[in-house]
Order: structure tokens, then sequence, then C-alpha cells
């Protein structure tokens, strides 16, 4: 029989400790992995690192306002992401301005890097739109609720950054190709993503394009009740191995450690090198959405394993071992949060229902007679239950 | 300058008799030829040329980076086109039969057909989709099936089947220039009947081709409406009848998605009797939503009911079964007997 503990694989897999700069106790880490990542930090000054803090302070006071927003009634669903603000601020500001991102529907943290209001997000909760923003205006893509589909989607843009240039060599225009800033692509995901189908396509489809797309996953342990050993064997980072795609796990409780691991992976797709996998692992600290109650399927001595790992606080004790974050910081940023959580409840409370037949536009993007046939049905309807006077009963 | 444009008889000049299959590979080369962002995806449709040749000799001509052979897998044909699409371009994706389009049928129905509608308009994603679809050429299981209503219950998608090589040519380009996502339903039993092609003829861009049906042969007597592969037994139905004193009506729906009911109605209207003819299943096909507008808008002008011939709820069945499950030119027949016997 096999001894599977000294497979190759395990011992590779038990080798790699997950990518991490700042432990816990918010201390910092030096060993010979880290070291190879830590050209992907230098850039960092203390004001980098403190906006990072600020950063994730922000996304989780909108995921409070956001939770409390939905028990008042006033949003339908809500997806928190309470315990994954390093994953997404690390990995969010690693990229360029004119990377592509291809989110799931969690990805808050990450569109709050992009500059995009993440407040826009809760018209999609609230049930006044599907989308609510434009997905180029901040290269941050409409949110996508089937799970894993978009991995092909962004894996299918990527290859357009490639025809770009393909085409731009078929005109001759090589010089201009080249002079373009290289481009890539993000997809994000969770650990339950991986384990549908399109997730596995979009490898293989990346693989052999050498498409320049990052596979950002979260495994934030839970597939809504569905724990990590349920729904794979292997571990996540070595997924895409198969397929030719290197993988790298990070801890995505480590600001940090997502931010080089990032700035690596994307830095390796857009110099050609093609696809990256990289593992977050992180913990969804909240539920799945708000439709879901977490104590019925996991434990509190797990629940306070992990908020002892708290992304924030680490960041935060390092800041202050540093002697960098001062009370007047502290001062700032609480009054800060507060004029945003007024911002948050505000602006929520005042998104009204979109007109009725709007509902009959943008179905397509040319004539169509059956949604025209629909549209005036309707308003006919409407209108018949008009009085003399003109008004809507 | 109409006067003038109509007396240049581009027929005399660009029209050919070409089989059904190379229609389309024209259609295509055209739309490739006028657009560099028209690109080709499936698998074997490179080297190869597709498994019934419609890509034949593309990819020689506009290289590998246009005309791509994909991995295995119909989901991420059509999900990486749906990312190419937001990219700008105008990917046209080969399913290579009707009945393995449902691995992709998640991207088609959750994905492509919503993005225009989610985004409010903002984004678009002109798929075109070919599928090589209906049955008749003595294949295997899931090589002959008829998902057509399938994706016309989906709203955001257009769904349409050429009944002839001259609108194969022409539709496909509509298709490429719609800026919707287009399900192009290709009547496969058909790909090696020719009839002729005006290659001049141009895209109108207007998508006016893929919203209407046409009249493939006017009649008096009775309606008959049929699409894609279907199309061409209806005709000869006719010229059968006509033998027998009978006249028929042959429409041709091209659009299953948004159906043209106005055609339809218009002629119902006027020969007071109505046939609707396809391979699918019967329960739940097209013919159920035509019987029913038809119902619904000539009541009083309708002598009979409106019947339907089409395939029977079972799956497609063998092949040396199916002849006898295709709608064939006695069974319509026998149904214009019986709504001419009210």
């Amino acid at each position: 029989m096999t001894d599977l503990l000294h497979h190759p694989l395990v011992e590779f897999t038990t080798e790699h400790a997950p990518l991490q700069f700042i432990n816990e106790h918010g201390q910092r880490v030096e060993n010979q992995h880290n070291a190879e990542f830590d050209q992907y930090l230098a850039h960092l000054s203390v004001e980098d690192l403190k906006s990072f803090y600020r950063d994730m302070m922000v996304v989780r006071r909108f995921d409070v306002e956001a939770t409390a927003l939905q028990r008042q009634g006033e949003l339908a669903l809500y997806a928190p992401l309470l315990g994954q603000e390093a994953a997404q601020v690390g990995s969010g500001r690693a990229l360029a301005t004119t990377d592509m991102v291809f989110p799931s529907y969690r990805e808050h943290g990450v569109a709050h890097t992009r500059g995009l209001d993440m407040t826009k997000i809760l018209q999609l909760f609230r049930g006044v739109n599907h989308g609510g923003w434009d997905s180029f205006e901040r290269n941050f893509h409409m949110y996508t609720l089937v799970i894993g589909s978009h991995a092909l989607h962004a894996v299918g843009y990527a290859m357009g950054i490639q025809q770009d240039a393909k085409l731009a060599q078929a005109r001759g225009g090589q010089e201009a190709a080249a002079q373009a800033a290289p481009e890539a692509v993000m997809v994000y995901f969770g650990d339950g993503a991986t384990s549908q189908g399109d997730v596995s396509e979009a490898l293989g489809f990346a693989a052999v394009n050498n498409a320049p797309v990052v596979f950002f996953c979260q495994n934030n342990q839970w597939a809504i009740s569905v724990p990590n050993h349920l729904q794979f064997k292997s571990p996540l980072y070595l997924r895409g191995t198969g397929f030719g795609v290197p993988g790298v796990r990070v801890d995505g409780n480590d600001v940090l450690a997502v931010h080089a691991a990032t700035r690596w992976a994307l830095d390796y797709a857009r110099h050609g090198h093609g696809p990256v996998f990289i593992e977050a692992v992180t913990y969804r600290m909240g539920a799945h959405t708000t439709s879901d109650d977490p104590t019925k399927y996991r434990t509190r001595e797990e629940e306070a394993q992990w908020r002892a790992k708290d992304p924030i606080d680490r960041i935060r004790r390092a800041l202050e071992d540093e002697g960098v974050w001062s009370e007047a910081d502290d001062a700032a940023l609480t009054a800060e949060l507060e004029g945003f959580g007024e911002y948050v409840r505000g602006y929520v409370r005042s998104l009204e229902a979109p007109p009725v037949t709007s509902m009959f536009d943008h179905v397509y993007g040319s004539p169509n007679a059956l949604v025209e046939e629909d549209r005036a049905w309707f308003t006919r309807y409407q209108e018949s239950f008009v009085d003399g006077e003109g008004d809507a009963q | 300058m109409t006067a003038v444009a109509s007396q240049v008889p581009s027929a005399q000049t660009s029209t050919q008799r070409l089989p059904f299959a190379k229609a389309i590979t024209e259609g295509l080369r055209a739309a490739m030829r006028r657009d560099e962002k028209v690109m080709l995806m499936g698998e074997d449709i490179g080297a190869l040329g597709g498994v019934f040749r419609v890509t034949e000799g593309l990819q020689a001509e506009f290289g590998a980076h246009r005309v791509v052979d994909t991995p295995l897998a119909e989901s991420g044909i059509v999900g990486t086109a749906l990312g190419l699409s937001m990219r700008g371009y105008r990917p046209v994706v080969e399913i290579q039969f009707d009945g393995f389009i449902f691995p992709a049928y998640d991207q088609i129905t959750t994905q492509l057909a919503k993005m225009h509608y989610r985004s409010q308009g903002r984004l678009s994603v002109p798929v075109v989709i070919r599928v090589p679809f209906g049955g008749g050429i003595g294949a295997v299981e899931h090589h002959s099936e008829s998902p057509e209503a399938l994706f016309a219950h989906t709203p955001g998608l257009r769904v349409v089947s050429p009944g002839s090589p001259q609108d194969a040519f022409v539709m496909i380009q509509e298709a490429i220039a719609s800026p919707d996502p287009v399900l192009f339903f290709e009547p496969k039993g058909r790909y090696w009947e020719k009839g002729p092609v005006d290659l001049g003829v141009e895209p109108a861009g207007s998508a006016d081709t893929l919203n209407r049906a046409v009249v493939a042969r006017p009649g008096t007597d009775v309606t008959v409406v049929a699409y894609g592969p279907t199309v061409a037994t209806a005709l000869r139905s006719a010229e059968a009848a006509a033998q027998e004193g009978v006249s028929l009506e042959v429409i041709d729906v091209r659009a299953v998605s948004p159906l043209d009911t106005a055609t339809i109605v218009q002629s119902v209207k006027r020969t007071g009797r109505c046939v609707v003819v396809h391979e699918a299943v019967t329960y739940l096909g097209l013919g159920a939503e035509i019987a029913a507008r038809v119902t619904e808008q000539c009541f009083y002008e309708l002598e009979a009911p409106v019947l339907r011939v089409g395939g029977f709820h079972h799956p497609y069945p063998v092949a040396k079964l199916e002849h006898e499950y295709l709608p064939s030119l006695d069974r319509v027949l026998d149904a214009v007997d019986r709504v001419l016997a009210h």
C-alpha cells in the first residue's frame, strides 16, 4: 500500500505553510518563503500601511451597517464579508487601474479599493436593480450570483486582451502593441466555487491560452453550511497545477502577504507568463448571507479560534508596535467611520423602486416585438385604472 | 437612386447555387472580412473546418487567432465568448451538435441572456451560437435534437433558424451584426441541399431579418407554418397539395424568438386554417405558442382548430426509426385534410 503521508504531493503541501508577513500576534515574520516576495512590499510607505488599515476599517463598517440595515428590513438580503477584509483590501490594492476585475458577490472590499462607492452594491440587495454600477467605470464588473460562471468571463476577457495584441500585430502595429500598458484580469471566487465545473474549465482555457488572468480564491472555509473537507481533498492552491497553472497559498488574514502574493501574480500574468491561482486562507466570520444561521453548522470554538486571527487586529497591532498609529489618527478615523455609517444608512433609505415600466427596458439591445407587446399591454392595463381626473388608483 | 440600383441585377453577377452549409460559410467569410472583431470559436472548427465543414478554409484565410480551436468544453466556449464580447469582440461559437448544448445551457440562459438587462443596457454581449440541429441524417443519440424552444423561452436571447441557403447567408451576417446574443439553429439535415445564393446581399444591420417571417409560397386554402428543416417539407407538401387542387400558403418563421405573429395572423385571416410543422417535441413547442396566438387573434376567421405536426413526447428515436418520427409530407397533408374537413 502506498504510504500516503510520504507522497510527494503531501510533503510539498505540508512543507508550504501559507505565505505570511505578519502573524496573528501582529509580529513580523521572516522566513525563506516570504523573502522571495519581499520585493513586492518594498514600495509601501508607512502611510500606505495606515491606509490599508483605514480601508479595512471602512469596509468593516460598511459590513456592520449593511447587516443592520438588513435586520431593519431595509435590505432584502446581504452577503457579509466580515473577516475577509485583508484578503480583499490586500489583493484589490495590488491591482492597476487598467486591470479588470470579475467579482463574485461578496467582494465589497475589492470594490472599495477600485474606488467604486461600495454603497452602490446595496441597490442589488435592496432589490431596486440587478447591478447598479457600470462595469467599466472602475473596471469592476457587476456581481455574478451563479457560482463560478464569471471565472469563464474573466478568462474570455483576458483572451480579448491577447487578441487585441494579435490584431495589432496582424496590422503591423507591433510597436503600438508593445507600448500599450500590459493589462491583467483578476477573478474572485470562494472555496465552494472550486467545485463548479466552470472554474475548472476556466483554468483549462486560461492555461492553454496563457491568458493574463489571476484566479483569486478566498477560502473562507465554508460553502454556506458545507465545510472544506466535504468540498475537496487536495489543497486548493494546488488546484491549478493539473492544468499547468501555478498556485500560491497565502494567509488571507495577513494583508501584507495577500498584497505581496497578488502583486507577484499580476506581474507574472501581465508579462506573458500566464495565469496564477492564489488561495487566500481566511474565514467568513459572519453568515453566508443574512438568511442563514451559522450556529446550525459550526461551533463557537471554531469561531473563537478564527476571531483570534482577525485580519484587522493584527495590522493594527503591527502599526502600534511600530509606533506609527497615534491617538489623533484614531480620532480622525472614528469620525470618518461615523460619517460614513450615516451616509450608508441615508443612501439605502433613499433608494426607491424604479418606475414600473422600466422592467421592460434593456431586455434586448435592439427592438423586440415580444417585449414591446408586453410593454404595450401593461401600459394599457395600468391606464385602465386611471379615473376621470387622471389619478392612478 | 433606388430605381438605378434596382436596374443593376446583382443576381447576374453574384448569384451562385450553393449548398446550405456553404452559404453559411460564405456568410461567415463576409462578416469576418468586414470586421476584424468577428472571430470564430469551437471544437474542431480550425484545420478540420468543423464536423460539417461549415468553417472549412476560414482558418487558412483568417489565421488561428480568429478561427480558434477550443478545448472540448461547451460551457467554457460560451463563457469565454461572453468575456471576449465584453472586450469588444463578436465571437461566433459553434456547438458541434444540438444535444451537446446543455453543458453550456447555464452560461447561455443565466449569463448571456441577462447581461444587457442586468447592466441596464450598459453592456452588450453580441455572441452568436451556431447549432446544427434537427434529425434526418441517421445519427446516434444526442445528435438530432431540436432544443430551440428552451432558448426561445428565455428572454434576452434571439433564436433564429434559416429555411433557405439565401437566408442562411444573410441571416448569419445579421446575427453577427446584432447587439443581442443569437442562437442560430442550422437545419443540419439540409446542409447539402443547394439553392441560389446572392452573395452580393449586404446585411441591413437593423435586426429586421431576425424579426420577420416570410411567405415562402403564397396560397389561399391553408396556412402552413414551418421553420428550419421543415420549411422544405412544407414546400414539398404544398407542391403535392396543389396537384390535388388545394392551395397551401407556406410561412417560413425564420425568427423563433421574437415570433413575427403579424405575418402568420395576416395569412390565417385570409385562409381561415392553420397547420404548424416542426421537428421539436410538440408539447410546449413553438407550435403551441403559434396555435395560442392564432386562436387569440383569428378567433372569428378560423374555420378549424389550429393543428400541429411535430415530434412525439419521447427522446429522439434511433436512426432506423427516425423517418417515422420526423414530420413527413404525408403527416403534413393529413393535418391539412383534417383542417379542411371542418
